[in-house]
């Protein structure tokens, strides 16, 4: 074939500018979607942050350590939402934390046959599929007065620890923080059966063979080389925690005095949310903005430290 | 030599049940299997309560009527008509708005860019979004479209709690995109940009086909949880005791079944209490089946791999 004759082929194959256009066009369009997952983060910080800008400068960081909230007064302080905020979601992991990744031990060790672990796996990502409102309306009307005569029995024997020296009523920090522990421990799960997965069967082998027991192996090879995912797990579960609104604004009684005991009722930052943003107006907007501020800041922190520490960690293997 | 042979026949190899280290490590198995099943009673209790406390309630008066305002009829508190028809109308909307989105921004994450910083800090981006508490989005939609009115002078509407629901979806559906797509052979983009396709149409023809199941399950999930959410929807969507019957609802306030759950489950009367265990098992039905079928989507590609 004379080259003349390759060039009149080729120029039958040279694009139509309309394909070029199309081709660009859609690449513009791939990019323009891709940067408004920035966009609308920063949106978000960027109103938050302007609309709490009247509240900052009229109460600055005291409004962190203060408790008292007061539309009639137009005084503001979030400590107590901060306090059922931490408080909720500490000791909400705390009781998760053992639960669910002993769960994760006994799914992924080969302790019981692998149809019987899929079957309970699948059942624990079910659990995350229910919604927190109907864990709330759960919580309220089975849960709580389920569990009333053992806050009862906290409150009567061991009243004089400031953290349970309060009669529970009904709705509290207590009911609250179950319920929260019930919600993250779908993820503090799956998490940890992940990286529990990914530890090299290499590992066991090598411990097996020098005569460990399984439970020796678990706890000094398997656990170690699997902590950094078991910690970026746990780390999601408390931002998760923290922000998680619906089945905490339902049963924690949004009270909106500090109490130091987790048996009266409580609030936390999403609840207060949850319970003021529909019909607030003024100054209390302002505030309320001021108080999501402080749970974007808390969440995100949190959330960028769990991600850098399961990228960091989980390079090791 | 004779004596260290003796001391050999003294260690037994077999397998010994009483022995200290046998016995703790089969307690530690119990124990871990007692975790285990603590942590799946709260699902079989919430299910049983709500099929128990909601089927008995199913009726076609449920689906086909209003519900009553609190305290106007203390017997019979309605349906829930409108409130799966608004629940189903937000998600739409969601779904509407966060698919061309998501899927778009997967795409350049998968096929465009080259995995640099600006890649990088878009998936870094999405990751924080996925954390971003719910009631947050809330709150933002609040302050951007419904106290701006900025929708034709409309402020709390069907469009507002929708866009709220969509911020919640988007790092889900770019995620799972991008991981979709990176998941399609290498071989089928080489041999369609051989044979002289655009970029345009190796990726809407050959790649996006190709990763069909990842991204619809993706998707599902999504759906899934946005349907639940109350969270983002009581500032923006609000709640309404009637009907949406024509298009231009969909800029007015709108019911939907978890807002209707939340409010009706704090009301002091007895009737709307129930009214909320009914639309928690219709809710929760519906979320299972989808998470079911998003599950077996799933299931499927994994056996195509």
């Amino acid at each position: 074939m004379k080259s003349s004759e390759l060039a009149v082929l080729f120029k039958h194959r040279r694009r139509k500018n309309r394909e070029k256009l199309l081709d660009r066009g859609f690449k513009t369009f791939s990019v323009a979607m891709a940067s408004s997952v920035a966009i609308i983060l920063f949106a978000i910080l960027i109103l938050i942050f302007t609309g709490s800008l009247e509240s900052i400068n009229k109460y600055g960081a005291e409004f962190l350590v203060t408790s008292e909230w007061n539309p009639v007064t137009d005084k503001y302080g979030a400590w107590a939402a901060i306090y059922g905020t931490i408080v909720t979601s500490i000791l909400s992991l705390i009781i998760a934390i053992p639960l669910g990744v002993g769960t994760a031990i006994f799914l992924t060790e080969n302790i019981i046959p692998s149809s019987i672990t899929n079957f309970a796996g699948m059942m624990i990502e079910l659990l995350a599929a229910i919604p927190s409102v109907v864990l709330g309306l759960w919580a309220i009307f089975v849960m709580e007065p389920f569990i009333r005569p053992f806050l009862l029995y906290l409150y009567h024997n061991f009243g004089w620890l400031p953290i349970f020296s309060s009669e529970p009523i009904g709705p509290g920090m207590a009911p609250a923080i179950l319920i929260l522990s019930i919600m993250i421990l779908p993820i503090i799960t799956s998490i940890a059966r992940d990286s529990l997965n990914q530890v090299p069967q290499n590992l066991r082998q090598a411990a097996y063979g020098i005569g460990a027991t399984r439970w020796t192996t678990i706890f000094n090879v398997i656990l170690p080389a699997a902590i950094s995912g078991i910690t970026g797990g746990v780390l999601l579960a408390l931002g998760r925690a923290m922000g998680e609104t619906m089945a905490v604004t339902m049963i924690i009684g949004n009270s909106l005095s500090f109490n130091l005991s987790i048996l009266a009722p409580g609030n936390t930052i999403a609840a207060m949310l949850a319970n003021q943003f529909g019909e607030a107006d003024g100054s209390q907007v302002s505030s309320l903005m001021y108080a999501a501020l402080i749970l974007m800041i808390l969440t995100l922190t949190i959330n960028m430290f769990a991600q850098w520490l399961v990228k960091k960690l989980s390079l090791k293997y | 030599m004779k004596e260290k042979n003796h001391n050999l026949y003294k260690f037994n190899l077999s397998y010994n049940l009483l022995s200290r280290r046998n016995i703790v490590d089969k307690l530690f198995s119990i124990l871990a299997g007692i975790f285990c099943l603590i942590v799946i009673a709260p699902l079989f209790l919430v299910i049983i309560y709500v099929i128990v406390k909601g089927s008995s309630q199913i009726s076609s008066v449920l689906f086909t009527q209003l519900p009553e305002p609190p305290g106007d009829d203390l017997i019979n508190a309605g349906g829930i008509g409108n409130a799966i028809q608004g629940t189903l109308i937000v998600t739409a909307i969601s779904t509407v708005i966060s698919i061309p989105i998501g899927v778009g921004g997967g795409i350049y994450l998968a096929e465009y860019s080259t995995n640099g910083p600006f890649a990088r800090f878009i998936r870094f981006g999405a990751n924080v979004l996925a954390g971003v508490p719910s009631i947050i989005a809330g709150v933002f939609v609040y302050g951007s479209i419904v106290s701006t009115k900025i929708l034709f002078n409309n402020s709390y509407s069907a469009i507002a709690g929708g866009i709220a629901l969509s911020i919640l979806m988007l790092p889900t559906v770019l995620k799972t995109t991008d991981e979709g797509l990176k998941l399609v052979s290498d071989n089928l983009r080489k041999g369609s940009l051989a044979i002289g396709a655009s970029k345009f149409t190796t990726i809407t023809k050959i790649i996006l086909p190709n990763a069909f199941t990842p991204i619809a399950t993706g998707i599902l999930l999504a759906i899934a949880r946005a349907a639940g959410e109350t969270a983002p929807l009581i500032f923006t969507a609000l709640f309404s005791f009637y009907w949406v019957d024509n298009i231009n609802s969909i800029f007015e306030p709108i019911a939907s079944l978890s807002v209707l759950i939340y409010n009706f489950a704090l009301e002091p009367y007895e009737a709307q209490n129930e009214l909320a265990w009914a639309a928690s098992f219709v809710l929760v039905l519906f979320l299972l089946i989808l998470n079911i079928i998003a599950r077996l989507l799933g299931r499927y590609t994994g056996t195509m791999k």
